[in-house]
């Protein structure tokens, strides 16, 4: 082929990348552009400070702000350390045998399992069989279920990445396992372990079928009880067995009314729902970016 | 030690020393004797099972399944043998330090590199850590350049800093014996040059075992020398005489470089 023809067909393929990139920013731009239309307008601090109500121009998402945090926030504590551990053991503890790569293919097939099926399973498992209710500590462990796959293949990936000499080193001074994975292994997979924990949260963020499967109310016009009070012992989790909404489930609250002014609210914490997930995202890089830099000075 | 012995005092010796990865012999009736306070170099052309060898001493192929030895091998002052089966693989790590081909510091600071070491082997006073990574460091020729940067990340330093500092935290918990496993082929000239002239002061303090590819380098630092070769080791003997009058033939032609 001619010198002549390999740069046509270079410059071909160049143009169809950036195009295919074109088509998805511009897909993008325009869910943000729409929902700015919509409910650009109805985006202030009223908006987000106050409470549920019947009257569209009233109505607003605190609970569901309140609501989307607390419930990450169970998802975070439950679901890291087990898929942290889980693949720790995976990794470094487990042998190497059919049951473990019968473990590790099924783990992954469960990141695929439709979330709807979890809010199945936590509505016969958590709300009636372990009678957690309709509660933040149910919707928050159904979301760490969906999560957990997640945050084990990114961990075990991460793991794995981790140079054979820094293991070797670590033996080769008389380490035990545990001092060689607690004190090198795992600091040195933090950048993969972090980018699987915050996929696996901000996936968790915009979920609605489950929580809907299990139960959970679409008008919420009060705010869970603190978690910290003045008398010892200074915590309190009631909050814990509260019921609950979150942005998403507010958003399609809205959007089953048939005031359509109550569509523009929806947009509104659409919007909410959008930057909450980037910022979440722009910490995750912001955190990779620094725990991956082996030259910064401490 | 023993007077009745004519021969130079021993700090190790492998005898009969088989090693099986899964149905792979990597390693056949090895007899090698490692004498005190100098060091010892294994040469032989690629995969003649020098590493092998050297990984023995202080049982890394436990890390991996499906390793075998067959053999013993002798670690004196007390003889005790680091394949007996019940034997602590730990035990001889924290006797026997190892230095890598490729340097290999943890992803931390450089005064962590080497405390840790020292915390696995149980010291815990703050004071008692400095001094024992100062000391490290300066034996390892490097504290003048780091003295000032304890707390930088170790990946921050140059390649050759880098491998004296895989020296200094060998050298922290003052092993016995050190493992040398190609310590110069990732460096320029410079930064080899640095670690020879480490390597000949260390075997005062310590016993050296030094895989080597480079035979001027073996000429340079080694007082005894072994000549590997599909898992054997074909000849042995004073680093001179071997170079100079080798008693194998195929020691001969592997250092007149007619193969290997």
């Amino acid at each position: 082929m001619s010198l002549a023809r390999r740069r046509l067909g270079d410059r071909a393929a160049a143009a169809v990348g950036l195009l295919a990139l074109l088509c998805l920013l511009l897909a993008l731009a325009a869910v943000f552009v729409q929902l700015l239309l919509d409910g650009g307008a109805r985006l202030g601090l009223d908006f987000i400070v106050s409470m549920a109500s019947r009257d569209p121009a009233r109505a607003g998402v605190l609970p569901a702000l309140v609501g989307s945090a607390l419930v990450l926030l169970v998802t975070a504590l439950a679901a890291v350390p087990v898929g942290i551990g889980a693949a720790v053991y995976l990794q470094e503890y487990a042998p190497d045998n059919r049951l473990t790569d019968l473990i590790e293919v099924n783990i992954a097939n469960l990141a695929a399992v439709p979330s709807v099926l979890f809010g199945l399973l936590s509505l016969s498992l958590l709300v009636h069989g372990l009678a957690l209710g309709e509660s933040i500590l149910a919707a928050g462990l159904t979301l760490a279920m969906l999560v957990l796959p997640l945050v084990v293949v990114a961990t075990r990936e991460a793991l794995r990445q981790v140079p054979v000499g820094v293991r070797e080193a670590s033996y080769a001074l008389g380490a035990s396992r545990w001092q060689t994975v607690w004190r090198h292994v795992l600091p040195a997979a933090t950048p993969g372990v972090l980018t699987g924990v915050i996929l696996g949260l901000s996936r968790a963020i915009g979920e609605t079928a489950p929580l809907l499967a299990l139960g959970a109310l679409g008008f919420v016009a009060f705010l869970p009880p603190p978690m910290l009070v003045v008398e010892p012992p200074f915590v309190d989790g009631r909050w814990l067995s509260d019921p609950f909404i979150t942005l998403p489930l507010q958003i399609y609250d809205w959007l089953l009314r048939p005031d359509p002014a109550f569509r523009a609210n929806a947009a509104a914490a659409g919007l909410l729902l959008a930057g909450f997930t980037l910022l979440v995202n722009a910490a995750a890089i912001g955190l990779r970016w620094r725990s991956r830099n082996p030259t910064r000075q401490r | 030690m023993s007077s009745d012995r004519t021969g130079p005092d021993l700090k190790a010796r492998a005898q009969g020393l088989g090693f099986h990865y899964g149905p792979v012999r990597a390693l056949k009736g090895v007899d090698l004797p490692v004498v005190a306070n100098e060091v010892t170099c294994l040469i032989g052309p690629s995969g003649c099972g020098k590493s092998t060898l050297l990984r023995c001493f202080n049982r890394l192929h436990d890390l991996y399944p499906g390793h075998r030895y067959e053999g013993s091998i002798q670690l004196q002052p007390d003889g005790v043998d680091l394949l007996a089966p019940g034997f602590d693989p730990v035990m001889a790590r924290l006797r026997i330090g190892m230095v890598f081909q490729a340097p290999n510091p943890f992803p931390s600071s450089v005064f962590e590199n080497i405390a840790f070491g020292l915390r696995v082997a149980g010291e815990k006073r703050p004071l008692a850590l400095a001094e024992r990574v100062e000391t490290a460091l300066r034996e390892a020729a490097l504290w003048d350049e780091v003295k000032d940067r304890l707390d930088a990340p170790a990946l921050s330093l140059s390649g050759g800093q880098q491998q004296r500092l895989c020296i200094a935290r060998a050298l922290a918990t003052q092993p016995e014996m050190l493992l040398f496993d190609e310590p110069t082929s990732a460096l320029d000239p410079a930064g080899t040059a640095h670690i020879e002239a480490l390597i000949t002061e260390l075997k005062q303090r310590t016993t050296i075992l030094l895989v080597t590819h480079n035979l001027q380098q073996a000429g340079r630092v080694s007082r005894f020398a072994a000549f590997m070769y599909r898992g054997e080791v074909v000849e042995y003997g004073e680093t001179e005489r071997l170079f100079t009058r080798p008693a194998r033939t195929r020691t001969e032609n592997f250092i007149t470089g007619r193969f290997g």
